[in-house]
């Protein structure tokens, strides 16, 4: 099943709804990279609260993501990462990093829209 | 004594499978989430090796309650081109495919017992067991 993407205003929202298979994933990384251009999307919001694993390969591909949105001007933040997954991926030794992680969706907002300001306000 | 599920490995999407079963089978046997989550990433990472490495192989999860302790085994069966020097293999951050996976180390940190054989020309067996005390 391909994750739905939603526009909303300068952001797009992917929410994950169910296990992601490798070519979901690649799938994903295409259809947002794509979309960030269609769109001139200013922020992406990656909700991966329905993903009960995120081993090396879902790690490495959302960090390919966020650097392929950030190329496009658009910064990502995964919102979401359950706290059994958030163990597993420091254990493994992922570290996710340069990409934005917040709690939730609501979260995940609020920092795009600060960041989109501060854009703005030329800060 | 257990059940044992046995996900042969030949496509992507049999790691969902693979990984899946493993948390079930983990959380059927009393671990906690946390523990099942370790378990079914661990599971991912050695199907994925099979899937890069070998193309195709076996994944076979046991879960086993005796008296004092539950565990659960996850063995890794493939007949690739096996790995070459295993010690290297074990070190952190080496890898021959060019990164995609974690390395062997990784893995081993999520279970609690962790066994590679291998021979060049034949394949490669990673066995693993993560254990609770009852």
């Amino acid at each position: 099943m391909p994750v739905p993407i939603l526009k909303q205003g300068d952001f797009l929202i992917a929410t994950v709804q169910s296990a992601l298979s490798d070519r979901e994933v690649l799938q994903l990384q295409d259809d947002l990279a794509e979309r960030v251009g269609t769109f001139r999307s200013q922020g992406v919001i990656l909700d991966v609260t329905a993903l009960d694993i995120m081993d090396s390969f879902v790690s490495r591909a959302f960090r390919a993501m966020a650097l392929m949105a950030k190329l496009k001007g658009a910064e990502t933040v995964i919102v979401g990462i359950q706290p059994e997954v958030a163990f597993a991926l420091v254990q493994l030794g992922l570290t996710l990093e340069g990409v934005n992680t917040a709690l939730d969706l609501e979260e995940g907002l609020a920092f795009l829209r600060g960041l989109a300001k501060r854009r703005r306000d030329g800060r | 004594m257990g059940d044992e599920v046995r996900v042969p490995i030949a496509s992507d999407l049999d790691i969902v499978v693979a990984r899946a079963e493993g948390r079930k089978m983990a959380l059927q046997t009393g671990f906690s989430h946390t523990d099942a989550t370790l378990v079914a990433t661990a599971i991912s990472e050695v199907a994925r090796n099979i899937l890069t490495h070998a193309r195709e192989g076996l994944v076979s999860i046991t879960a086993s309650i005796g008296d004092d302790f539950a565990e659960i085994q996850v063995v890794a069966t493939d007949e690739g081109p096996g790995i070459r020097d295993l010690d290297l293999a074990m070190r952190d951050g080496y890898s021959t495919s060019g990164g995609l996976g974690l390395g062997l180390p990784g893995i081993r940190r999520l279970m609690d017992e962790f066994q590679v054989s291998s021979e060049e020309g034949k394949g490669t067996e990673v066995s693993m067991t993560k254990w609770r005390r009852l």
